[in-house]
């Protein structure tokens, strides 16, 4: 009964250093929606390259309804009716939607515009999309530009369709739209691949999940057998029966002291209001799968996105932080996510990137002298041991680990009383990760307070005494002291936090 | 360790190679060609005082307005990623207010003095205005300042009435050929000390810092505090500040303004001498120097046309292949290969420094 559609058997890929993809192997069916879920770095994203031509594969086989294909470039993919539709949308917002529809499909030099605008007209009705086919692009909403990317792709006579992360940027309308439209296309037997972070979407229209972990195939499952718990720890990649949850050495006396920072309704162009406090001295984080809005929100908290709403108290006193520098004076450091995008400077000097902020707190008109940079530059490479060859060294040709620690330094030199680190041991080798662990611990002890986020949840246990939980965009629950098991983040995180209890 | 901080010696000051051996070729040159070219005698001028004169001086001297101006373009170039077109006109309506005020009254030394002030101020506030373009609204540097560059010189009719007045006063021909009893022609004194006054502001003040970090990194300069817009507004009002004074030079040359052709085609003579200078026109890490010997590089190259007896008609032909040599040396793909090069012929010892480089 179930018609096999596609078929990816042991596909390997390996990058210089890192073997992406180990011998992976995905199913599916025609009419099936099937989601792809997998952490950071887990694969789903190599793989879907490889399906549709981007990357070349080092080993595997690919089958279209049993028939062996060779996918080179994405027009192979698409000869073979596999369609693309990616997050960001790649049609051109200032032709009409006919125009897009047919661009680069047209045969011959003639066009029969007419006759495009009525297809485009029946296809538009046909699939229940709200727009004209004379219409501007960039005049549709998002979601519109989306469904029109995916009209396309069905005309195209696309028989699997990938959705990369489609409804990161739509809202819960526009979500429930767009489900409305796989779902059809589902009944029309086309085959739908679903990547998304978005937990509940996946339960709300997936039939199949396949989950990828550091590469390897983890398994292939109907949604219901896998309850939501179930997932999460299969991504995760830890068993929820026998888990030996480590004993808490830290006291929770640090949660009971002096408020330090104290958000109410805080929220960002980026994050959703909510609430939060962190004591003198603790050590906190948030944790929840990516894209859950755990960056959103200490973004928020330093004012890194634009700041809409809420009150931030410091000290137990109403601050004022709408912009970075109004945050770096009150006495927050912030270490981003992205080391490449929002944290080297990539050209200058390791010193110079050491010095930046505090030379930024000390003012336009107060320069630090060059032998004050290089005391404290020499201070700081020598404190976290960075190896460089010199301070002259652009931090740009430092290793990552590093380049991270450069970062650290450079927040560390403005004293801050409150330090915020949003994933310090991404990709950076296991000696660092544990130095910078150890450090957190030391600076925590000498009365900082610091909120740490790793998508290691390990990590987080070992350092943080409290953790709050984010899942799709909201807080929903906090854990402290002998709260604090892996069993108990990952019910947290599935919704699941009432069975525990 | 030695090694490695020769390395970056040579790594800090390897842009500098371009200009210098582009001045280097023209001088060794006209060395062969004329040795006479650098003969530098002591004459006197029409008020009978002392002078300077010789091609080498010419080479200074006429350079002063370009070479201040590329200071500025530096700045712009290195916090925008986009280069000023309208610094010329700019120029012009500096030089077209400086004469205004002159001719308000008698000129004296405070009128004149007056007379800089007004015009630095109103270049200034031209120079908001193109910043403003750029870093509010986002708009292409190139395209923002084409504003300026279109209806600039028609800014610059109105303000005098569309004649070219002259301002003929012994403080004009101080400014804009010899001071009595000082040889060295003045705008080549002001050049100094314009480059004095970037020295003693980017050691009084964190603009070099700002500026490369906004360059090289917007969005983590922004986390780190800074504030791009500012600096880049500050880097068009700076430039802006630059033509007024090159506007003045201009005027005090020929104690007159002529509206139409003070300065005329300057601004691509000036992004030039950034780009001989080495610094990369997309913004980032900038040097100064660089972009002065730029300017300098490209006056030698007109005068030793000049010194040739190139008919004028043909000095901008002869120019441009000169100007293809330098930036295809000065260009990526080139330098590269002379990096691999040295990698070679030193055996690989290089390589360890391959990061610094």
């Amino acid at each position: 009964m179930e018609e096999i559609l596609l078929t990816m058997r042991g596909i390997c890929k390996s990058f210089p250093g890192v073997r992406a993809l180990d011998k992976v192997n995905f199913t599916l069916r025609k009419g099936e929606i099937h989601a792809l879920m997998g952490e950071n770095g887990a694969g789903k994203s190599t793989l879907i390259k490889v399906l549709t031509g981007v990357y070349p594969k080092d080993e595997g086989e690919i089958r279209v309804e049993d028939r062996p294909i060779s996918i080179h470039s994405p027009q192979d993919a698409q000869k073979n009716g596999i369609s693309t539709v990616y997050q960001e949308i790649t049609l051109c917002p200032n032709l009409t939607v006919a125009e897009n529809m047919f661009i680069g499909r047209t045969e011959g030099v003639g066009v029969n515009w007419k006759q495009m605008e009525k297809r485009t007209g029946e296809l538009l009705s046909g699939l229940g999309i709200p727009a004209r086919p004379k219409q501007q692009l960039g005049s549709c909403s998002i979601a519109v530009q989306q469904m029109v990317a995916i009209a396309r792709a069905v005309d195209a006579q696309c028989k699997v369709l990938i959705l990369d992360e489609p409804t990161s940027s739509l809202d819960d309308k526009e979500v429930e739209m767009l489900f409305r439209l796989m779902r059809d296309l589902k009944s029309r037997g086309v085959g739908i691949i679903f990547v998304t972070h978005f937990l509940e979407q996946v339960y709300a229209v997936s039939d199949r999940i396949t989950v990828l972990r550091n590469g390897v195939l983890v398994g292939e499952f109907k949604v219901e057998n896998l309850p939501q718990v179930e997932l999460v720890s299969r991504m995760m990649g830890k068993e929820l029966e026998g888990l030996s949850d480590l004993e808490k050495e830290k006291s929770a006396g640090a949660l009971e002291g002096e408020t330090l920072y104290q958000a109410e309704q805080l929220s960002s162009t980026e994050a959703r209001p909510f609430d939060f406090r962190i004591a003198k001295g603790e050590v906190n984080g948030f944790t929840g799968l990516l894209g859950s809005g755990r960056s959103e929100s200490v973004r928020a908290i330093f004012a890194a996105d634009r700041v809409t709403g809420g009150k931030v108290r410091m000290n137990g006193k109403p601050v004022n932080v709408t912009s970075p520098y109004q945050a770096m004076k009150a006495g927050i450091g912030y270490l981003p996510e992205d080391r490449k995008r929002d944290g080297i400077i990539a050209d200058l000097s390791v010193r110079e990137n050491i010095i930046l902020a505090m030379q930024v707190m000390k003012g336009f008109f107060h320069p630090l002298s060059k032998k004050q940079m290089e005391e404290f530059a020499d201070e700081y490479i020598r404190a976290l041991e960075i190896k460089t060859a010199s301070q002259d060294t652009p931090v740009g040709s430092l290793s990552g680990g590093n380049q991270q620690k450069v970062i650290l330094a450079r927040w560390l030199l403005t004293h801050p009383q409150y330090l915020i680190l949003d994933e310090p041991t991404r990709g950076i080798d296991v000696g660092t990760k544990t130095e910078i662990q150890r450090l957190v611990l030391k600076l925590a002890e000498e009365g900082m307070s610091v909120t740490f986020i790793s998508s290691e949840i390990e990590e987080m246990l070992r350092t943080c005494s409290r953790l709050i939980v984010m899942r799709d965009r909201k807080i929903v629950g906090e854990l402290r002291g002998s709260e604090l098991t892996q069993s108990n983040v990952m019910y947290t995180i599935a919704g699941g936090g009432k069975e525990n209890g | 360790m030695a090694e490695q901080k020769k390395n970056l010696f040579f790594y800090r000051n390897s842009q500098l190679i371009v200009p210098l051996v582009a001045i280097g070729l023209l001088l060794v040159f006209n060395l062969i060609r004329d040795p006479s070219f650098f003969s530098v005698s002591i004459g006197t001028n029409n008020d009978g005082n002392p002078v300077l004169q010789g091609n080498l001086v010419s080479i200074l001297n006429g350079a002063s307005e370009l070479a201040i101006l590329a200071m500025g373009m530096t700045l712009v170039t290195a916090a925008s990623g986009g280069q000023d077109i309208s610094v010329g006109c700019l120029a012009a309506i500096a030089g077209s207010v400086f004469v205004k005020v002159l001719r308000a009254g008698e000129i004296t030394g405070w009128s004149v003095a007056l007379g800089i002030l007004l015009c630095c101020l109103v270049a200034m506030v031209f120079g908001c205005f193109n910043g403003t373009l750029v870093s509010v609204f986002k708009i292409q540097p190139m395209i923002a300042t084409l504003i300026l560059f279109t209806c600039g010189r028609s800014i610059a009719y109105w303000i005098n009435g569309g004649a070219t007045p002259t301002v003929s006063s012994p403080i004009i021909t101080a400014i804009g050929s010899f001071i009595p009893g000082i040889p060295v022609p003045t705008p080549i004194l002001i050049v100094i000390l314009v480059g004095i006054l970037f020295t003693v502001a980017f050691r009084l003040t964190t603009l070099r810092l700002y500026i490369q970090t906004v360059g090289i990194n917007q969005g983590a300069a922004k986390l780190n505090g800074i504030n791009p817009l500012r600096i880049k507004l500050l880097a068009f009002i700076i430039l802006g500040a630059c033509c007024s004074v090159s506007g003045v030079i201009g005027v005090s040359r020929l104690s007159l303004i002529n509206h139409e052709t003070l300065l005329l085609n300057v601004e691509m003579d000036a992004i030039l001498a950034v780009a001989i200078g080495g610094n990369n026109l997309g913004g980032g890490k900038f040097n100064m120097i660089g972009s002065i010997l730029g300017a300098y590089a490209i006056q030698a190259l007109t005068i030793t046309l000049y010194a040739m007896k190139v008919p004028s008609t043909d000095v901008k032909a002869y120019k441009a292949i000169v100007i293809i040599l330098l930036v295809v040396l000065g260009s990526p793909v080139v330098k590269d290969a002379f990096r691999r090069l040295r990698i070679r012929l030193s055996g690989g010892r290089l390589t360890a420094g391959k990061g610094a480089l």
